[in-house]
């Protein structure tokens, strides 16, 4: 390498990472799309939340459009977006399916006795396995499967109104609305 | 009113900062003595109205001021004084403007003290530095002036994040700026070595004070912001690699190496390039942790509210700063050549490894920091980089350059003998490394690798230092200030690797829930629940608890973990309860409250972790006593007295 040359480096690699901080200040790190949209949603079966005999799974939701909301009561967010849910539950466009991520079942329970319950099912996931194959990053997250079984799009953090009907409800009405 | 007067101020500094930056760099440039003779009273006045801004701020929350959209956005009326006047930098807006003042602050400290250099390469300095000047007082007036009014006032204020409402992270900003901003020094230094293609190497004993107090600013900045998160945010963790922690601790990383390369480059003339390099790196880094905690390019537990435009601003302002110096270094070093020779064993060569060591370091601190963004930008998916990279990628470099140090304090300049040093330090090498393992396995009953490693690489750099003091036993009255902080300095290093490898090594973190009555035994500590009772603040309400510890069935500490609720909103803050003893802390932090009296509760052992802080701080004393050497306050030149006959050299 020339003499010359060498004392260049540093500023060559100070523009590369001017480019990748242009590139960076365009987007929003919150946005995360997650691999998981277009793809069948994972299956699971687990114990119900409110009865440990019976069992919830995929299975219960085949060919129903519905909303899956990981949530605890260890997650300041989850107590955040509750109104949100219990106000897209009572609406009924789709029914919202729970998963208590990494929780203790008795506080669970009287969380949904004391605010209300927005979901048609919960499944209880204390170790946190159908999260990992959710691709869950933490909790509140909230995913909008199809029907079919696909996944069609994903929020992470507190679900809001605006976010339902800006983000959700079009995929809604778009995909032939709630069978 | 009042306010107004500020904005004005501001203008005027601003004014101010470009005839500095004119009048220091065409004078030099022109030989234009009246010119460069000029830059000093705009360096001076920038700093008057700077500090008029300051005040002027300061009174606006004092006067609790809500018309000002800053004051009502960062203090309400039960606000206590003090921490009205710390919420002037508690906002993106003040602490902009008390970076402002800090970099004011050290030109006129430069101004001040550089009566040995010659006026043309002081004029040229404080012309560079009057450059960065004029972009952060334009970022400021431009995209975010604290003085903005809000009409109509605000009746009553926001609050001051309850975060920030504590003492230490009150005085962490201050001295991290004054840290960040210091490093400006030792850039405007290497630009105008740069500038005027400098051969001899004075550049470097005129920057070295400089960036001493730099980097021991920076140091105990840190330090306090590593301490308050440890007691503040509920998870007694002091690190948490961050990525705007790794904004503050890359300059940091490359400050230390700087300190030490400006030595080889001071006494043996070598390195030239290399230094001029890292002095504009480590000022680089600053400018770029700035970039990254504002511009909302990473997501960040502390980011401050972001805004798009700020962060174009910002790239521009970097752009024309490292970029501009980036090019002037490839221009103008080619022409700096180092000429003397070095052996292997020599200090120079200890040194260089030193250098290389911490660089890579900074290096995969920026690589693991900014690969989300990486990936992100090429639409490789969203990723986060945690602790499990940092924690690996950051002792890959820092475990050697132990080794090394332990070594290289004794070493000569130019030559290649430890001399009759090469025994005792064997020795300690395997003394160090035995009692390593003994420790692991008997005082913490675990032989931990890591924890075996850590404790022997510690041992062997505080016996090391000690092997130093004790060679100059008979001279120590003549050992020149730069000995001493050498030596506090690395006595500083060994005691942070212990505390770390304590820490990380044998901690016991336990996550319970406890009813009244109820306890849960740690290391032989039994921690007893007694309930929580209500307390009140000035501006907020807590619960606190009362868990009562015992050995033995003896009384240890009683702890009030709190749980405080400021009136303003926002999430709960946790203040933990904490005992803490030179070998270990007992931390106890409330968790939710489960109803029917129960508690989720984080109780925690942690061993040494006070040798984190203490040697930290150890590092930032070893630096201000350093900066006292007399050789820095020379007026002339004078060649450097070979430091006499001590052994085990000063760098």
């Amino acid at each position: 390498m020339s003499r010359y040359l060498k004392f260049l480096i540093p500023g060559v690699l100070f523009l590369i990472l001017v480019v990748f901080f242009v590139i960076g200040l365009q987007r929003d790190p919150r946005m995360i799309p997650s691999p998981l949209i277009g793809k069948p949603a994972p299956e699971f079966a687990l114990e119900d939340l409110s009865d440990p005999q019976r069992t919830v799974g995929t299975s219960d939701f085949a060919g129903r459009m519905y909303l899956f909301n990981v949530w605890g009561t260890w997650c300041g967010g989850c107590r955040e977006e509750h109104e949100a849910l219990l106000m897209i539950a009572s609406s009924g466009v789709v029914p919202i399916v729970g998963l208590n991520w990494k929780d203790d079942r008795s506080l669970a329970q009287r969380w949904l006795r004391q605010l209300g319950n927005p979901y048609e099912t919960v499944a209880f996931d204390p170790e946190g396995q159908v999260a990992i194959d959710w691709g869950v990053y933490g909790a509140p997250e909230t995913f909008l499967v199809a029907a079919d079984g696909t996944v069609l799009a994903k929020r992470i953090g507190p679900m809001t109104m605006d976010v339902w009907q800006r983000e959700f409800l079009p995929l809604i009405s778009g995909s032939g609305g709630a069978s | 009113m009042i306010p107004e007067l500020g904005h004005f101020a501001l203008i005027l500094a601003l004014l101010l900062s470009g005839a500095q930056a004119f009048f220091g760099l065409a004078g030099a440039s022109r030989g234009n003595v009246a010119w460069m003779r000029a830059a000093v009273p705009a360096v001076t006045g920038q700093f008057v109205f700077l500090m008029l801004a300051f005040g002027v701020l300061a009174w606006s929350f004092v006067q609790f001021d809500f018309s000002v959209r800053y004051v009502a956005m960062t203090s309400n009326s039960l606000l206590p004084l003090f921490y009205r006047i710390s919420a002037v930098w508690g906002g993106h807006e003040g602490s902009l403007l008390l970076w402002g003042l800090m970099l004011a602050t050290w030109s006129v400290g430069v101004a001040a003290f550089s009566r040995s250099m010659p006026l043309p390469f002081k004029s040229r300095v404080l012309g560079v530095l009057g450059l960065v000047s004029i972009g952060f007082l334009m970022f400021m007036l431009f995209t975010s002036s604290p003085f903005e009014r809000l009409v109509p006032a605000a009746p009553e204020g926001n609050d001051l994040n309850p975060l920030l409402q504590d003492v230490a992270l009150a005085l962490h900003p201050p001295m991290l700026y004054l840290g960040y901003v210091g490093f400006s020094v030792a850039f405007a230094f290497a630009c105008a070595t740069l500038i005027e293609g400098r051969t001899d190497v004075s550049w470097a004993r005129w920057a070295r004070p400089w960036t001493l107090a730099a980097w021991l600013f920076l140091t105990v900045g840190i330090t306090l912001g590593s301490w308050w998160a440890y007691y503040e945010l509920g998870w007694g963790g002091y690190w948490f690699w961050d990525p705007v922690e790794n904004a503050s601790f890359m300059p940091w990383l490359a400050g230390a190496a700087l300190i030490h390369s400006l030595a080889v480059t001071e006494k043996r003339g070598l390195f030239k390039t290399w230094t001029l390099l890292l002095a504009v790196v480590a000022f680089s880094l600053s400018l770029l942790g700035t970039f990254l905690v504002r511009s909302g390019v990473l997501v960040s537990v502390h980011a401050f509210a972001t805004d798009p435009a700020r962060g174009l601003f910002i790239l521009g302002f970097l752009i024309a700063v490292i970029g501009g110096a980036l090019t002037l270094y490839a221009w103008r070093a080619p022409l700096l050549k180092s000429e003397a020779a070095f052996e292997l064993a020599s200090r120079e060569a200890f040194l260089l490894f030193n250098n290389a060591l911490l660089v890579a370091a900074t290096g995969l601190i920026l690589l693991g920091t900014l690969y989300p963004l990486f990936m992100d930008a090429l639409n490789l998916g969203k990723i986060s980089v945690g602790p499990p990279y940092f924690g690996v990628a950051f002792l890959i470099p820092m475990v050697p350059l132990l080794m090394l140090l332990g070594v290289g304090m004794h070493a000569a300049w130019k030559r290649t003998r430890l001399g009759h040093l090469k025994r005792p330090l064997l020795a300690l090498a395997i003394v160090s490394a035995v009692a390593g393992l003994l420790v692991a396995a008997f005082v913490y009953g675990e032989v931990h690798y890591m924890g075996a490693v850590g404790f022997a690489v510690a041992f062997w750099v505080l016996s090391s230092t000690l092997l130093g003091v004790w060679e100059n036993r008979g001279q120590l009255g003549k050992a020149p200030a730069g000995f001493w902080g050498m030596t506090v300095a690395h006595f500083g290093v060994g005691l942070f690797a212990l505390g770390v490898t304590g820490v990380e090594s044998y901690r016991i973190e336990r996550d319970i829930s406890l009813g009244v009555g109820e306890t849960t035994t740690l290391q032989g500590y039994q921690f007893e629940f007694m309930g929580t009772r209500d307390v009140r603040g000035p501006n907020y309400r807590a619960i606190e608890g009362e868990v009562v510890i015992t050995r033995d069935g003896k009384l240890v500490k009683t702890l009030h973990p709190q749980k405080r609720f400021y009136a303003s909103g926002g999430n709960p803050m946790t203040e933990a309860g904490i005992h803490a003893r030179l070998n270990r802390d007992l931390f106890v932090a409330l968790g939710e409250d489960l109803g029917a009296g129960k508690w989720s509760m984080r109780v925690q052992y942690k061993p040494l972790i006070r040798y984190i802080w203490l040697g930290a701080l150890l590092m930032a004393l070893g630096g201000l006593v350093s900066m006292t050497d007399r050789r820095y306050r020379a007026r002339a030149p004078a060649t450097v007295p070979a430091t006499g006959g001590l052994k085990g050299r000063v760098a």
